[in-house]
């Protein structure tokens, strides 16, 4: 067997192909799900870190820390396999967006706090002595131009998100590389192991371009 | 000048303010009356900024009471309230980038005061006009000159009709040509009723316009005085090195 019928057997590709695709698809749902939610749980948590009492605050630290230090892969196994024993029986999918969902939130956290602490005192100074409320001021002052400053590294932490929703593969979700693997074995053949990793590039090349554009035009801007 | 009535809008008793172990403020004590125009003198790091600051709570303070309109400052419900009635004006412009001109006039009425973008807008262009830079109400803060940026500043802190108007040296950030612009506004709204409480080291502006002259040092009030008065005759001598430093160089 030569290189290209083993590898790129154009054959086995289109037999599993629809295979593959429905993979795709719920990957590509379990990762917008988990990059969505993360958005928004980070954005909370980062309020309670800056702006929360200090019980509040030091939750979230020790929620950020944690969640930051421990592996995506140990996470998704104890919500998967663990949790049951508590009578909290997720879905592979539930499971998955939720571990996904909880360490993406930690580092998006991280992300809007510094950009929030980059906006300049004054900016908080003038929305408070005109006297604009908390949630005021975040909306309509602060959080557009720390907007410019954290979509680049939230794009980032979202490439990465994506990427780990093949680890969900582990708790038996036919995702991408589950599909892929599976297609592998019923066809004796890599193929739709290549398949995956070029729908995986076609997915995510795309997003980190864009995080090399953004970068370059705020950089650009910066020093303007 | 202004009708002064005997009410005092502003009390200040015993007022501190450390940052760490360093007093800023050291048991300040002023009173000012409605309409009132009091400019506050005093070399660099004598505490004009941080008193001025207190007043609006940007500062917190340790020790001693702030009586604004009847309302004590300090943390939570009367704070907003306070903010509401007490407008300022910073040295840095501090507009904001992301806004347009009229939106950072428009803005605290239409948050604070309820109003609709439509009236506020509509409102924030008269007062653009009054501050001389209505044609430029739709452009961004940072296509504007400086002179025009703290004009615009100003603007924003009158959007919200403050009974009181705190300025922390409003010109010093500013190229030289553009300072007159700048004060010209600022002498405008003497008449206005307005109570104002303005950091200048413009000496000439500063005598012009007074009611009164604080001149602080080392985070306490050393001499209180009508302006003439200061000019030629202070009586701390801590007040006339100052002044012999400042009128001389
Ligand atoms: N955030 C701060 N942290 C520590 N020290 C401060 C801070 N702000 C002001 N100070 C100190 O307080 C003193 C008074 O400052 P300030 O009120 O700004 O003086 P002024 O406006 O008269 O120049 C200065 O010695 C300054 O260094
Ligand atoms: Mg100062």
């Amino acid at each position: 067997m030569d290189i290209v019928s083993t590898f790129f057997n154009i054959d086995v590709l289109v037999r599993y192909m629809p295979l593959l695709l429905e993979g795709l698809w719920r990957t590509i749902a379990l990762g917008f799900l988990s990059i969505v939610l993360g958005l928004i749980g980070g954005l909370v948590l980062a309020m309670g870190r800056l702006y929360g009492a200090a019980p509040i605050r030091f939750l979230v630290i020790g929620y950020v820390d944690v969640f930051r230090a421990i592996p995506v892969l140990v996470w998704l196994v104890i919500v998967y396999y663990a949790l049951p024993f508590l009578g909290i029986r997720l879905s592979p999918f539930a499971s998955a967006a939720t571990a996904l969902t909880m360490i993406s939130s930690a580092y998006t956290a991280e992300i809007y706090r510094a950009g929030i602490e980059a906006i300049p005192r004054g900016q908080f100074e003038a929305g408070q002595s005109i006297g604009l409320s908390t949630f005021d001021l975040m909306r309509d002052v602060i959080l557009p131009q720390a907007i410019r400053i954290v979509v680049p590294p939230l794009t980032n932490n979202s490439i990465n998100v994506m990427k780990d929703t093949a680890l969900a593969s582990v708790v038996a979700m036919p995702d991408l590389l589950k599909q892929a693997t599976q297609a592998q074995a019923l066809a004796a053949n890599p193929t739709p192991l290549i398949g995956a990793a070029i729908l995986y590039l076609i997915l995510l090349l795309p997003l980190v371009r864009l995080v090399a554009v953004f970068e370059k035009r705020l950089g650009r801007s910066a020093r303007r | 000048m202004a009708k002064i009535e005997d009410k005092p809008i502003i009390q200040m008793r015993g007022v501190t303010k450390r940052f760490g172990k360093f007093e800023a403020l050291k048991s300040v004590d002023l009173e000012v009356a409605t309409g009132e125009v009091v400019v506050l003198l005093g070399p660099s790091g004598s505490g004009k900024s941080t008193l001025i600051r207190c007043i609006n709570l940007l500062e917190t303070y340790e020790d001693g009471e702030i009586i604004v309109d009847g309302i004590r400052v300090e943390e939570g419900r009367a704070l907003r309230q306070v903010r509401e009635e007490v407008g300022m004006v910073f040295q840095a412009f501090n507009l904001f980038p992301n806004l347009t001109v009229l939106d950072n006039v428009a803005l605290g009425p239409v948050r604070v005061r309820k109003m609709s973008w439509d009236a506020a807008r509509k409102r924030a262009r008269t007062l653009l006009e009054r501050v001389g830079i209505g044609e430029q109400a739709d452009k961004y803060p940072i296509q504007l000159s400086g002179g025009q940026q703290q004009r615009v500043g100003i603007a924003r802190a009158l959007a919200m009709e403050p009974h009181i108007l705190l300025f922390d040296e409003p010109t010093s950030a500013l190229d030289p040509e553009m300072v007159g612009e700048v004060l010209d506004v600022i002498r405008g709204l003497v008449d206005g009723g307005t109570t104002m409480l303005l950091v200048t080291h413009e000496m000439g502006f500063a005598r012009k316009i007074a009611d009164r002259i604080v001149f602080m040092e080392a985070g306490e009030i050393k001499e209180i005085a009508d302006p003439d008065i200061f000019f030629t005759n202070p009586s701390s001598e801590r007040a006339r090195a100052f002044l012999d430093a400042v009128l001389n160089h």
